[in-house]
């Protein structure tokens, strides 16, 4: 599928590397066609559980690495408009929602994005981005209907494709693989184990599943209610 | 961090016995256990930047090592420690890793308030 031309993006995750994994990929397409992309990324990942053994941090020492590994995955994507939204890890969701939404509303106020990249409410496991998923879906609901951005929606729930359907929207993001490892690799506190993993897998003759690096797949969501 | 040294340990958790210090404590099985595995029930705790003061600390020479802090009204304890650091800012770090390297228990002691 050809990329809808698109004015500004933005994209709204709640922790890094949740951008390299899912649109790495499509973020770094739009950025070589020259689109203007900014990443809300509303924590520091601070609760990330994978300190390794022996250990290389701390529970204390592990947000500013994810920072630094947050700031190199964006130059890998060519994101040049960076937030850091200084909420913590795992606490999204117990958040105040009207905050949420505020939040949410001011980057879209500033921005005026023609598409937005979260993740699909009910769908994407972790109560932290259900939590980002449902400010960015009520904040674009309560917009007047001509001025809503379009949603890429990202669903990964085991019962995702059961209940929703295949995604309607698949980028081939083979162009850019390269970028998309590197970002992923960028991310390394958190990738390393699987690079490692999928590095082995390459070497005993099964490749790196498609999945992840050769297409991108999403819900795109057009609020009409 | 390094990997438990039981008379180190106490040392470090004897000197922040009756003092105001803040605590951190977390257990957790990650927020994708019953993603990966739908038989898992996903239980946890976090609590950070309390306040309390201990009179008696006690680490148990099993392994992994469990912590238990008295204090005058109650009890704060952590099971499954593993590792451990006296960090720049004079903070007891201690942590249960597992066998992956990941977090599964966390227990610090501060004078001074953690960061958000």
């Amino acid at each position: 599928m050809s990329l809808q031309p698109q004015r500004q993006i933005l994209v709204v995750f709640p922790h890094p590397d949740d951008e390299a994994f899912s649109s790495a990929g499509t973020i770094r397409l739009y950025r070589n066609m020259g689109v203007p992309v900014t990443y809300a990324c509303l924590t520091l990942g601070e609760m990330g559980r994978n300190l390794g053994n022996p250990p290389f941090a701390t529970r204390e020492s592990l947000p500013e690495i994810r920072r630094q590994e947050l700031i190199a995955a964006c130059k890998e994507m060519g994101i040049e408009d960076l937030r850091m939204m200084g909420l913590r890890d795992k606490t999204v969701e117990f958040e105040d929602d009207e905050k949420m939404v505020s939040l949410v509303k001011s980057l879209i106020d500033e921005l005026n994005p023609s598409l937005i990249i979260t993740f699909l409410p009910g769908y994407s496991v972790h109560p932290d981005h259900e939590a980002t998923a449902r400010a960015v879906f009520e904040t674009v609901r309560r917009m007047p209907k001509e001025n809503r951005p379009t949603i890429y929606a990202v669903g990964f729930a085991n019962n995702t494709i059961a209940d929703k359907g295949e995604p309607t929207i698949q980028i081939d993001v083979s162009s850019v693989k390269l970028d998309k490892l590197k970002a992923l690799q960028a991310h390394a506190s958190q990738t390393a184990w699987m690079i490692e993993e999928n590095t082995k897998r390459t070497d005993e003759g099964q490749p790196m599943s498609d999945s992840w690096l050769h297409y991108e797949r999403f819900y795109e969501v057009n609020l009409e209610d | 961090m390094k990997e438990v040294q039981v008379n180190e340990l106490q040392e470090l958790l004897n000197s922040f016995a009756n003092k105001d210090v803040y605590i951190h404590l977390e257990t957790t099985n990650g927020a994708y256990a019953s993603h990966f595995d739908e038989k898992v029930f996903n239980a946890g705790a976090f609590i950070r930047n309390v306040k309390i003061r201990y009179e008696l600390a006690k680490i148990i020479n099993d392994t992994p090592h469990r912590v238990g802090l008295k204090m005058n009204h109650g009890w704060v304890y952590a099971q499954g420690i593993t590792h451990y650091e006296l960090d720049e800012k004079g903070r007891l770090l201690m942590a249960g890793l597992d066998f992956t390297g990941k977090l599964a228990v966390a227990l610090e002691i501060s004078e001074t308030p953690f960061s958000y």
